[in-house]
């Protein structure tokens, strides 16, 4: 089966988009947050190509394909941003330092996290981006030395996580100002978070989605700095 | 017709948005540089929203499935993180949560009392407890 398609250039487009669209239709019937189509997509290709004994490379090699399109899909979301810009003008200082607060608890949570379980500093840098959208992640990540695959998992757990709980830490914590809600949630879950943010109003959701942009802007030109501490 | 342009403008950000990658010493992806350079031109009307925002919107929807091959590449490599799995998971959950609580909580502070400066002093103390307090 893997000699057969390894030439192929379509099979792992195909294959991927195939499983992603029966993914996020089991997503829709679930209607649970946890059900996030990526992840359940994940699970049925890796299962599949496991079962059918086919190798990750020749998979790649159409999937790799709409992977070229990351970084256009990120530029992409400079659209969001220009058009709550009036948003942002009007909360700048809350929006900025409140996001910079984020990323700092998040880099010295981590840092002191990964000395307590002894992780390697491989592992390190691959979790140092992890509350940043997917694709500015990934280009972190690989930037500091991280290994990609395991960026992507943890982007994925900090979203899912994140949007599972979002509700819940408002109401014990007494965050109630909408725009607060919307910073906490695309600060701390990007684009995953972002959807439970939609979810409770219309500004949180707006807010919700530039905080995930300007902290995934921040986290790329941070970082690196605490990528140095181990 | 106006998908070709705008296109053009999205990949032409993205083209010098990986110029910059090259040429720079700084460890920014190029899709960073790209965005920030779109927002410019956005801003200072160089280029007009409607000439990117059928295409920008299309690939923010579709955005997912350009995910597909780095999340699938996990099977590569999960065998040698096994033994790091349950950190990786504990860690993920604890700083999120940290974070929203973080972020949540100085940005709701600031714009209740409405002074910057204030703001900012009292949100470092906030910050340094809950960071401290979780490591």
């Amino acid at each position: 089966m893997n000699e057969f398609l390894m030439d192929s250039s379509y099979f792992g487009l195909f294959f991927g988009l195939f499983a992603f669209w029966i993914s996020t239709k089991i997503s829709k019937a679930l209607k649970s947050n946890l059900a996030n189509p990526l992840l359940i997509n994940t699970v049925i290709v890796i299962l599949c190509l496991l079962v059918l004994d086919i190798d990750y490379e020749t998979f790649n090699q159409g999937a790799s394909h709409l992977t070229y399109f990351l970084t256009p899909a990120t530029v992409a979301l400079a659209i969001p941003m220009y058009k709550q810009v009036e948003l942002l003008k009007k909360n700048m200082t809350a929006i900025l330092v409140s996001i910079l607060c984020g990323i700092a608890a998040n880099a010295l949570c981590i840092f002191g996290l990964c000395l307590a379980f002894g992780l390697s500093p491989e592992v390190y840098h691959s979790l140092l981006p992890k509350s940043v959208t997917t694709a500015i992640a990934l280009g972190v990540s690989a930037e500091i030395g991280g290994v990609s695959s395991l960026t992507v998992a943890s982007v994925v757990v900090t979203g899912l996580f994140g949007n599972a709980i979002a509700r819940i830490v408002c109401r014990i914590f007494k965050i109630t100002n909408p725009v607060a809600i919307g910073l906490g949630c695309g600060n701390a879950a990007h684009a995953i978070g972002t959807v439970a943010a939609l979810e409770i109003g219309e500004v949180e959701g707006a807010m919700s989605g530039l905080a995930m942009v300007i902290a995934g802007v921040l986290t790329a030109v941070l970082v690196p700095l605490a990528a140095g501490w181990m | 017709m106006p998908y070709i342009f705008q296109l053009l403008v999205i990949l032409g950000a993205s083209f010098l948005g990986e110029i910059c990658n090259l040429l720079l010493p700084l460890p920014i992806p190029a899709s960073v540089y790209g965005l920030v350079l779109l927002f410019t031109a956005l801003m200072t009307g160089i280029i007009k929203l409607e000439n990117v925002d059928k295409t920008a919107t299309f690939l923010i929807a579709t955005m997912s499935i350009y995910f597909i091959a780095p999340s699938v590449s996990l099977m590569t490599v999960i065998a040698d993180y096994v033994d790091s799995l349950l950190g990786i998971v504990v860690i993920c959950c604890v700083s999120t949560a940290l974070v929203m609580v973080v972020t949540g909580k100085v940005s709701q502070l600031i714009m209740e009392k409405s002074k910057p400066t204030e703001g900012v002093v009292s949100s470092d103390g906030v910050s340094g407890k809950e960071a401290g307090r979780d490591e």
